[in-house]
């Protein structure tokens, strides 16, 4: 082509408009949502398993059955969909376009605690509300304070590491385990913040930290803390732990033959891929997140494989089906996208969801969570959390199998 | 004219000034027209207008591609985070540029006697570094994975804030491109044996200004902390940063003070346009652009700008020989 075409194509194709945007073709019978989250970057990985295929499995549940029963009659969902490259500028434009120029009726929330928080100032201008699940963080009531949309539907960080330190103090209590406990975390944000948030809860429980390292982002040999860990003789072996390295300390405890009775890892125990490549040798490994068993929430199992073609997680993925239900109950009862009276709605109602009958975040937050899960036959097992009375009993571990 | 030499502007100079001037003036109506949404875009373009104009000050001249903005940027957002219960905004910007160009000017010390490949990589890896530095300092402080920045400073001041940065980091460049230093460095980027043979210290010269391209991005970091409202590493001191600014740069074009502004706006406007319309397929579309732009536009957009006043700018030249008097 000669290059001065190309230019002008190039030219032509600006003039009609950064600007004049896919919105223009939905038809104004279908409700518009807009939906922003890290399709590259560093939190595309996570994404992929949490945040998008949930908004695809809801629009297709919702036009399944004829679309939302709104006071103007019955309307199907149309998404639009933004990548935010998994940098917050870029999240704060996405929601500016979908506010000031798409004028969505509604945005999802985004995907991450730093890009939650930064576009929170954006979702409160234009009184959008916004219900957000990955987003982890102790601020709870200075945000919800400063935000009055902002609702949170996963717990704190605190609450994660209390209840895994307390899963293994009733452990220790009721005799099942010795007080010997070795720990170890990843030295990046989360990791740390809970590694800090654990110790203490640990010693004062009685329990004897026989050893206490962390490792690097990034590790790639786990052999010398796995080494290291099990010189030291541990009843229970604790990893502050994240996706890339959770695999590699399952590996290596297997590989070493760690040989505890409880074995807890933090962030992505409760991730598919992890049974997917350790099988029945992880059975009774405790992590964080864990959901109820019922039939409901093996049906949204059963359907998110089914139109997503990926399994949800046992953590992350029913919460954002949780909060899609509560939506869902709320636009239906409310009848239109009245944003003002959405966060009413939300912040006087409790609703039915995968997660329970009364699921109530009327107070900004989730009111009742699940915090410390196991893996027992095949499934990710809630054992502790915040809120609930009786919990699924904890088994203790043997070996790591074949 | 009664001023004394250095400060006194011929006329040509006089007519460039008044132009920045009228340039800046226009840009900071933007706030003005009450569109929100360009707004966010204006924001966007003057955080880029400072990171990449003040890297050219350094890389343009000297050929020493840096990608360090990242790690500087990161020092002014987490000194932003950290010190708001002690210290007030405007003075932690302050605080900010002083740890920018003291950090900046260790840094450079140290390695600015490598050159060429080992300089590129090392400045790569400072980003990392610092990122590791603080995740052990939040360690052993016990402190929380992430710092949150909640004073609201509205879209309008934020887009000022940064704007008048802008203006800065041109009146430096444009002082140091008139003085002493600024012509050291053009010998330096031409030839360094020359340069060192000349009796010019390199060394000097260039830790000066890679303290200073480096205070302008830790004060950015520290300037657009409050908008994004929380600070963690991979937020921070993200390597993607220092990657768009000299991309931005070089498309605009490093040689002239005004290059990266050239290169920032399209390239703000581009990415905009098709993170709209492609969402899917935003990486995979800019890859395309810059396979576009290197083999249509090499000398990026300072280039066919020349060209274009070359070829038809004679009628243009004449008028302004007219109206300047001859001077132009």
């Amino acid at each position: 082509m000669h290059r001065r075409t190309v230019l002008k194509g190039a030219g032509a194709a600006a003039l009609a408009g950064p600007f004049g945007f896919r919105a223009a073709r939905a038809q104004d019978a279908t409700v518009k949502i807009g939906v922003i989250g890290p399709r590259t970057g560093v939190m595309a990985s996570g994404a992929a398993v949490s945040h998008f295929p949930n908004f695809k499995l809801w629009e297709h549940e919702v036009n399944a059955r004829g679309g939302l029963k709104m006071k103007s009659g019955q309307r199907k969902v149309e998404l639009i969909e933004y990548d935010d490259r998994s940098q917050p500028g870029e999240t704060i434009k996405a929601v500016e376009r979908l506010a000031a120029q798409d004028k969505v009726d509604f945005i999802m929330p985004v995907y991450g605690t730093g890009y939650n928080l930064a576009a929170a100032p954006i979702y409160a201008k234009y009184g959008y509300p916004q219900v957000t699940q990955a987003a982890v963080t102790d601020q709870i009531d200075t945000l919800t304070q400063r935000y009055p949309g902002l609702f949170f539907v996963q717990g704190s960080t605190s609450a994660f590491a209390q209840s895994a330190a307390n899963v293994l103090k009733k452990l220790k209590d009721e005799g099942k385990i010795g007080n010997k406990v070795a720990i170890v975390n990843v030295a990046d944000a989360f990791g740390i913040e809970l590694a800090n948030a654990g110790r203490p809860i640990f010693q004062q429980a009685g329990f004897e930290i026989v050893y206490d390292k962390s490792y690097p982002l990034g590790t790639q040999d786990y052999s010398p803390v796995m080494k290291a860990a099990k010189a030291a003789n541990p009843d229970a072996f604790v990893a502050w732990s994240y996706p890339p390295d959770t695999f590699g300390l399952a590996e290596q405890a297997k590989i070493e033959g760690l040989n505890v009775k409880a074995y807890y890892s933090a962030v992505a125990v409760a991730f598919p891929a992890f049974r997917a490549k350790f099988g029945n040798s992880i059975e009774n490994v405790l992590g964080a997140g864990g959901i109820q068993d019922s039939p409901e929430i093996r049906e949204y199992y059963r359907k998110h494989k089914e139109v997503t073609g990926v399994d949800a997680d046992y953590w992350a993925s029913p919460l954002y089906y949780t909060f899609l239900q509560i939506l869902t109950q709320t636009f239906e009862a409310v009848g239109s996208f009245d944003r003002e009276a959405i966060i009413n709605h939300l912040k006087t109602h409790t609703f039915k969801t995968v997660v329970g009958d009364n699921t109530d975040i009327r107070k900004q937050r989730l009111a009742r969570y699940w915090t410390v899960g196991q893996w027992q036959d095949g499934f990710f097992h809630a054992v502790s959390g915040v809120g609930f009375d009786n919990y699924k009993p904890v088994r203790l571990k043997t070996g790591w199998g074949t | 004219m009664n001023l004394p030499a250095a400060i006194a502007l011929s006329h040509r100079e006089q007519i460039k000034l008044l132009a920045g001037v009228l340039i800046f003036g226009a840009a900071a109506l933007l706030p003005f027209f009450n569109t929100t949404y360009w707004l966010s875009i204006g924001i966007s373009i003057a955080m880029f207008t400072v990171l990449a104009t003040s890297w050219a000050l350094f890389s343009g001249p000297t050929n020493y591609i840096a990608l360090s903005t990242a790690a500087f940027f990161g020092i002014g957002m987490y000194i932003v985070g950290g010190g708001l219960p002690y210290l007030p905004f405007p003075a932690l910007v302050l605080v900010a540029a002083l740890a920018g160009a003291l950090f900046s000017a260790v840094v450079g010390l140290a390695t600015l006697r490598i050159s060429g490949v080992y300089f590129v990589i090392f400045t790569l890896g400072l980003a990392e570094l610092v990122r590791q530095v603080v995740a052990w300092a939040q360690h052993v402080m016990g402190t929380s994975s992430g710092l949150y920045v909640l004073i609201g400073i509205s879209d309008q001041a934020m887009y000022w804030l940064l704007l008048g940065l802008a203006a800065l980091v041109f009146l430096v460049g444009w002082a140091i491109g008139r003085s002493r230093l600024g012509f050291a460095l053009r010998i330096i980027g031409n030839d360094e044996v020359v340069a060192v043979h000349s009796g010019i210290n390199t060394a000097r010269a260039k830790v000066v200004l890679f303290v200073i391209s480096s205070t302008f991005a830790a004060m950015t970091g520290a300037l657009v902390a409050p908008r994004w409202s929380y600070v963690e590493p991979s937020i921070a001191f993200s390597p993607f940063l220092s990657f768009e600014v000299v991309i931005m740069a070089l498309l605009g074009g490093v040689h002239r003070l005004w290059g990266p502004l050239v290169g920032v706006i399209p390239f703000t406007l581009l990415w905009e346009f098709i993170s709209a319309k492609f969402p899917s397929q935003t990486t995979l579309l800019l890859g395309a652009c810059f396979l576009l732009i290197v083999y249509f536009i090499p000398r990026g957009v300072v280039g066919l700008i020349e060209d274009f006043t070359r070829e038809r700018g004679g009628a243009i030249r004449d008028l302004l020989k007219r109206w300047t008097g001859g001077h132009a």
